[in-house]
């Protein structure tokens, strides 16, 4: 490697840095908007326009704040975890385009480092929860172990389903498949595994149980504040964009435009608009969805990844192979994933939730009834059989 | 203490975590100590007393018309309930009449506490169970009640409005259409919390079979109010031994079926419809008149002791109340609703899962400054 590609690395770097955590500012001032929405707030109103400087002061406070470390945490640990959870998340980006040629390492094995790298966060995690020597820290770091390991493989084969499709695990490539029909249509299964799973992966609701703020009020990131909390925060959005990236890039088409009118300079810009639009648009369904749902619980989201997520991520894998192999043409594959969706969302409605009645609460009325003095004695066991 | 040792392969201890005093779950100052294995509970003991004030004894050096303002501090969620229980024994004791139009507001401001305290639990319930939008609309409805009690006492929270023998003051002229609105509001905003979280499949799942107690087991804890109709039993004071002029309305009580915690939570979404109908017939039924029966300013009961037992919203508040003749209680004993039902939280956590933990102890509904006292 010459000086000249070590400079040109190094300052690209440095721009998706810049770009990750400009990214992330308008990240949460989004999701702090949208969220509001959902509940007839108004959100941050006072730093800025509509609160829009409000990252800016929410940045500049956990920079400012004091760093505590309790007295029994490990401290090189406690004090590594933070970047153990940053550093795969900043890496990711690497090889993820955000427009043609705008990719800083353009990998030919682009989706096999992704995979490769993502499974790293869960160790930074682990580290927070051991490191911080608290109980329920270390009680969300075997939670994050544990979900993030279960949840890794249908991620992985919801995005090999893809690979198989264009016969690449290059992202660039994959987006030029995708040239005629997105991934959606084709795959629509496992676009629904692709998120659901990566839901899990980073943890947000309803898969949020190794932050469980009820229970565990933070989970590993209990005893961190100031900066190494917020570099915590910061991997988090990251990893959030990155999965928006993700699923634009891998069942959305990417940067894609129909019928692009420009070119030249002109149609890259827009393209990577239009790529960002996308992203924001899913990650304004995982907003969406944080807004709307409870969180399930451990034993409930193990069930769920390894009873039906893994198993049909293996069948999703399956019928495009079929498919590909006997060159069928794709609208097949549309009809079986739907099909199997459809299957899929039966199956949850009937069994994930709960087997027992919906309705178990009947109104007993005393219309009628009452005499003087109306005395009602509690007759529990005649009231049961009701 | 001994903690039970269970067969295992690997040779482990089990973990014992704190929640609480300072846990965001705990609403207020409840401590619990778990003991865990895994992610099972093995053991829960409950610790209670941070919020201990003394209140009863306190009272023993009040005036009777100052020991209201100590009631509203019991149950701070539900303060005019409190009042009413405690106005009722005085005046029992006294054999005071008191005027129909002071019962009547009476009624309508203690369904209306009620709703709100429902409301606050409707919130709540959904942060415990992670979801974190329904407080906001459950606040949104409880506001609107408030903003009426305003109005109506003066005080948003310490309302001091209800007095031994009728309440402090006539309702104002606008009462009645604010009433109306408030009522229309408080339909829709019922059904929409209601659409909200009831049958959503995740809360379902998690509150669905958890944290189950059968009729005897709750009668036998001492377990009372929504908590105790969830189990199956039919008992309401309200409807049992009715007190003020309960008897004068036609209202449903809602039973679940099985204990678990989704049927605490339902029982309490539907008596907020059933309280809007008391509400509705004590509006249609109100006529003109005085608000207070003709008392001295000072109360002075006679010798003797009474017990007046009342619906609130966590269940059944009773008052134990012995003068001596004097103008201060000889003594006072609360039995409070939040304290007797929290003894069944050591049941409701067996075999329970952590996170379940703070979904039964939210389901029971305590309020810490009854709990303590």
């Amino acid at each position: 490697m010459t000086v000249v590609q070590g400079i040109y690395y190094a300052l690209g770097a440095l721009a998706l840095f810049v770009f990750l955590s400009f990214m992330v500012l308008v990240l949460t001032w989004v999701e702090r908007k949208a969220l509001a929405r959902i509940q007839m707030r108004m959100g941050p109103m006072r730093v800025g326009f509509h609160g829009t400087l409000q990252p800016l002061a929410d940045a500049m406070k956990l920079v400012l704040k004091e760093d505590i470390l309790p007295s029994w945490a490990d401290r090189r640990v406690y004090w590594l975890a933070p970047l153990a959870v940053f550093i795969p998340s900043l890496l990711l980006w690497a090889v993820i385009p955000v427009g043609r040629d705008l990719v800083l390492a353009n990998l030919e094995l682009g989706l096999f480092y992704i995979v490769a790298i993502s499974v790293l966060t869960v160790m930074g995690l682990l580290m927070a929860g051991w490191g911080s020597a608290n109980k329920y820290a270390m009680l969300g770091g075997l939670r994050a172990a544990g979900q993030l390991v279960s949840y890794e493989i249908p991620f992985i084969m919801a995005i090999l389903a893809v690979a198989m499709l264009v016969q690449s695990l290059n992202l660039e490539t994959i987006v030029d498949g995708q040239r005629n029909f997105a991934y959606i249509l084709v795959q629509p299964l496992g676009l629904f595994i692709f998120l659901t799973a990566g839901l899990a992966e980073l943890g947000r609701t309803p898969f949020d149980i190794h932050h469980a703020e009820s229970e565990l009020v933070g989970g590993p990131f209990i005893e961190y504040s100031g900066a190494h909390w917020a570099v915590f925060f910061l991997a988090e959005y990251i990893n959030t964009f990155t999965i928006g990236a993700l699923t634009v890039l891998l069942f959305l088409g990417g940067w894609r435009w129909p019928a692009m009118p420009f070119d030249g300079f002109a149609h890259s810009t827009l393209s990577v608009i239009w790529f960002l639009a996308k992203t924001y648009a899913v990650i304004l369904f995982i907003f969406w969805i944080r807004g709307t749902y409870p969180r399930l619980r451990i034993d409930q989201l193990m069930a769920f990844g390894w009873k039906l997520l893994v198993p049909l991520s293996f069948v999703n894998i399956v019928i495009t192979g079929i498919v590909l192999f006997y060159g069928w043409p794709l609208w097949t594959l549309t009809l079986i994933s739907l099909v199997l969706l459809g299957a899929t969302f039966y199956a949850i409605s009937r069994h994930q939730g709960t087997r027992l009645e919906r309705m178990t609460v009947t109104v007993h009325s005393f219309r009628g009834t009452r005499s003087e003095p109306p005395v009602v004695q509690p007759q529990p066991e005649a009231a049961l059989e009701d | 203490m001994q903690v039970q040792q269970q067969a295992r392969t690997a040779d482990t201890i089990d973990l014992m975590i704190n929640m609480g005093p300072q846990h965001p779950s705990t609403h207020g100052v409840f401590r619990v100590v778990i003991w865990v294995d895994g992610e099972r509970i093995v053991k829960a003991e409950p610790h209670i007393g941070y919020l201990h004030r003394g209140s009863e004894k306190l009272c023993e050096g009040e005036l009777y018309s100052q020991v209201i303002t100590l009631f509203d501090r019991l149950d701070y969620v539900a303060n005019l309930n409190c009042e009413l229980a405690f106005c009722l024994a005085v005046e029992k004791l006294m054999a005071l009449e008191v005027p129909d139009r002071a019962s009547y507001i009476r009624v309508i401001l203690c369904e209306l506490n009620r709703i709100a305290s429902h409301m606050l639990f409707y919130g709540v319930y959904g942060l415990d169970v992670g979801a974190m939008t329904p407080i906001l609309y459950g606040f949104r409805e409880r506001e609107r009640i408030q903003g009426l009690f305003e109005s109506v006492t003066g005080a948003r929270m310490m309302h001091n409005f209800i007095r031994v023998g009728g309440v402090k003051e006539d309702l104002r002229d606008d009462f009645e259409p604010r009433m109306a609105v408030l009522l229309e509001e408080l339909k829709q905003g019922i059904e929409e919390c209601d659409d909200l979280l009831s049958q959503n499949e995740m809360f379902l799942a998690r509150t669905k079979g958890i944290g189950t107690i059968g009729p005897t087991e709750a009668i036998d804890f001492g377990v009372t109010g929504p908590s105790l109709r969830a189990s199956g039993v039919l008992e309401d004071v309200r409807i049992s031994e009715p007190y003020s002029i309960y008897e004068r309305f036609d209202f449903g009580v809602p039973v679940g079926t099985y204990g678990d915690c989704w049927d605490r939570y339902y029982v309490r979404v539907e008596e907020m419809r059933q309280s809007l109908k008391i509400i509705e017939q004590a509006m249609a039924q109100m006529e003109p008149g005085p608000v207070a029966a003709n008392v001295r300013r000072i109360a002075r009961p006679p010798k003797g002791e009474v017990y007046v037992r009342t619906e609130s919203p966590r269940g059944d508040f009773g008052v134990f109340l012995v003068s001596d003749g004097s103008d201060k209680p000889y003594r006072l004993k609360v039995r409070a609703p939040s304290f007797a039902n929290l003894q069944a939280l050591q049941y409701l956590l067996r075999d329970a899962y952590v996170a379940d933990a703070v979904v039964i102890l939210g389901s029971i509904d305590i309020i810490l400054g009854e709990v303590d006292r």
